[in-house]
């Protein structure tokens, strides 16, 4: 956030600098679009070449998490809510798509729209609710709640979810395009779509007046309504905005992966959303985005480190926690929190303020011990305000 | 009538596990304001160091059996302890970055117990006296319910006394009370802080053991999954509230063990109905004081 302001306030060099920061975006999401057509390696990253089906399934899922991760980030660094049941919603949208298709034999396209309808209705409710806490409160009642949905998904009383076996995609209901490992590209450039899309609304929905209102709850709830505003109606605003974003990522997951299975209701998916969003860098967009891509490729690099002959043969102090994708993520996740406030966004951030300053020629060391006194400062005025 | 009695009597059985679970954690959050996401790892780990204790002693002795209490409860404060010590504590009042840092503890302690006792279920047994049964009013109990009552009533019993009756409980309680003026006072309320995770620590590896002979099994998971239902306990019965604490757990065990039984197995959702009208009525708990 201040970095652009900054940036923008320096002469002609620093102009020309936000132009091309602003292109970037754009010449992104042209190169992502032009993977399958290319053939890119990259060993160690991604398991082949990017025209192949198993890097771009790989792909398409680390853009649906992004996507995914992006609507937490709007929970979480927008307002400020913790949630622990995001993935209730996620796991709606990908279920209910596919037990409206094979339920009621509507095809694809409708079917979205339903499911689009059912998610903005059950976020409301479930939202209403849970807002009447705050904080932690907050956190352990969506908890309960996603709970409740992944007992229901598992317990399947109804016969439509498949329990434990998961529920398969009913492929006579989607298009051709969709099905099958040739077409792979087609989900990836569906998947894609997904995240620019997410990233459009997400930013829009931030630069809107309830995200600017909600900005200001996270830090001041009281101030917010001594102003005469009703921070309950734009928390819950917020909450279906990030539900139903999460709930059409449910969707395209489903197309992705051609079925569902419980533990995308689970709350081990939420919790790997925090993950993300806090190794990226929490109320950073482009810090959820880079988070999601690096859990889902760290993930994936670590399953196949943890089959590699020359872990096995280890001895057990270091195979077994070598073995455990998980530990070592769950590891990396607390030496951030620890050490790395502001993950690698404010990581970036920070580096990139220090060059701008050595730049326009100012000493490093003055300034900076200015700028974190500053920081210290405004910290514990909010928590204390927040009390 | 035998059926009443014997979901009564299982209802809080699994109610004296709930409130092992919970009154640790409404205990950290009521002084400390974090919400501990790591409590049912130290679970986990209570109950698999007292599960290789007692096959290592003989797990149908009572010796066996008694030292797995005794571990599992050691194994607990110690690895709260040090959970506060090394992690917590260096988080001073960043309250989110608290709760996130536990979260990331349980997450990679679920996987490193998944490396070293297996994905599966481990199925354990104890003294043949808590295999078998007594009848009351006609219901025949499992034995092993009266064992967890009774430690649980121990643990409550133990706890309110230490809070009552001792200096550092004392602290606590003011801490919970208004932690600012213990502090400007000028006592060091950090010790409280460890003394707090650590008797938490103690009752949820009892708490391990004790469910781990209640359900017959022990996995990595077990800890999470009784984890989520403590932390329903804790906000129903008001978070910061022992008594609350206490209560909640038996009413929630006996809600689901009802619905379970008359209900067509949707005791899980009850309880979470149940929260949702609790937080509709009273958003501070049953025992809360403040919203």
């Amino acid at each position: 956030m201040s970095s652009s302001t900054s940036a923008t306030g320096t002469a002609y060099r620093g102009g020309a600098r936000a132009w091309v920061r602003r292109l970037v975006p754009p010449a992104l999401v042209v190169l992502l679009a032009c993977l399958p057509l290319l053939d890119l390696r990259l060993p160690g990253v991604l398991p082949g070449p990017t025209y192949t089906p198993g890097t771009l399934h790989l792909l398409a899922l680390a853009m649906v998490m992004a996507a995914l991760a992006l609507s937490y980030h709007l929970l979480l660094g927008v307002a400020g809510l913790l949630s622990f049941g995001h993935a209730l919603y996620f796991g709606l949208g990908a279920y209910l798509l596919g037990i409206v298709m094979s339920e009621l034999g509507l095809g694809l396209l409708p079917s979205v729209l339903v499911v689009l309808l059912v998610g903005v209705a059950v976020s409301l409710a479930l939202g209403a609710v849970s807002l009447r806490v705050t904080g932690i409160p907050f956190a352990m009642v969506t908890l309960a709640f996603a709970q409740a949905g992944s007992v229901l998904v598992r317990r399947d009383p109804g016969r439509v979810t498949g329990g434990e076996e998961g529920l398969r995609l009913p492929t006579e209901q989607v298009p051709d395009a969709l099905v099958g490992v040739a077409d792979t590209r087609n989900l990836y450039w569906l998947a894609l779509a997904a995240l620019v899309l997410a990233f459009l609304l997400v930013s829009w929905v931030q630069g809107s007046r309830a995200g600017h209102v909600a900005e200001a709850v996270r830090e001041n709830e009281l101030r917010v309504r001594v102003l005469g505003m009703r921070p309950f109606l734009v928390k819950l605003a917020i909450f279906v905005a990030a539900s139903v974003i999460a709930v059409g990522m449910g969707m395209v997951h489903l197309l992705l992966n051609s079925g569902a299975v419980p533990h995308i209701v689970s709350a081990e998916l939420t919790i790997s959303l925090l993950l993300m969003v806090v190794i990226g860098g929490v109320g950073s967009r482009w810090g959820a985005v880079a988070g999601a891509v690096l859990y889902v490729l760290l993930n994936q690099r670590l399953t196949v480190l943890a089959q590699a002959p020359w872990v096995h043969d280890l001895p057990a102090p270091l195979r077994i926690p070598l073995s455990e994708p998980l530990f070592i993520l769950g590891t990396l996740f607390v030496l951030v929190v620890m050490f790395l406030p502001g993950g690698l966004a404010g990581t970036v951030g920070r580096l990139r303020r220090r060059q701008e300053r050595a730049d326009r020629g100012e000493p490093p060391g003055g300034a900076d011990r200015l700028e974190d006194v500053d920081d210290e400062q405004q910290v514990p005025a909010a928590d204390g305000a927040r009390r | 009538m035998s059926t009443v009695v014997l979901l009564l009597f299982t209802g809080v059985g699994l109610g004296a596990i709930y409130f092992l679970v919970a009154s640790g954690l409404s205990l950290i959050y009521g002084l400390m304001h974090v919400l501990n996401f790591a409590h049912g790892v130290f679970l986990s780990l209570g109950a698999f160091l007292g599960f290789e204790v007692a096959s290592r002693l003989g797990a149908t002795t009572w010796t066996g059996f008694a030292a797995s209490l005794l571990v599992g409860a050691l194994a607990g404060a110690v690895f709260a302890a040090l959970t506060e010590r090394l992690l917590v504590q260096r988080l001073y009042e960043r309250h989110i970055e608290q709760v996130l840092v536990t979260v990331g503890l349980g997450l990679a302690a679920v996987a490193l117990f998944d490396g070293i006792w297996g994905t599966d279920p481990r199925f354990i047994s104890g003294p043949a006296w808590m295999g078998r049964t007594t009848s009351v009013l006609g219901a025949n109990v499992p034995n092993d319910r009266f064992v967890a009552i009774l430690v649980a009533a121990l643990v409550l019993l133990g706890m309110v006394l230490f809070l009552q009756r001792t200096r550092y409980g004392m602290i606590i309680r003011a801490g919970v009370e208004n932690r600012a003026m213990v502090t400007a006072l000028g006592i060091d309320v950090r010790t409280a802080f460890t003394l707090v995770f650590t008797i938490g620590g103690v009752a949820a590896g009892l708490g391990g053991v004790l469910a781990s002979h209640y359900f017959g099994y022990v996995s990595p998971l077990l800890g999470q999954t009784l984890l989520i239902f403590a932390f329903i306990v804790t906000v129903i019965g008001g978070l910061g509230s022992l008594t609350g604490a206490a209560i909640a757990s038996v009413l929630v065990a006996l809600l689901q063990q009802f619905a379970n039984y008359y209900l067509a197995g949707t005791g899980d959702l009850a309880v979470v109905v149940l929260l949702a009208v609790v937080l509709l009525t009273r958003p501070s708990g049953l025992m809360g004081r403040r919203a």
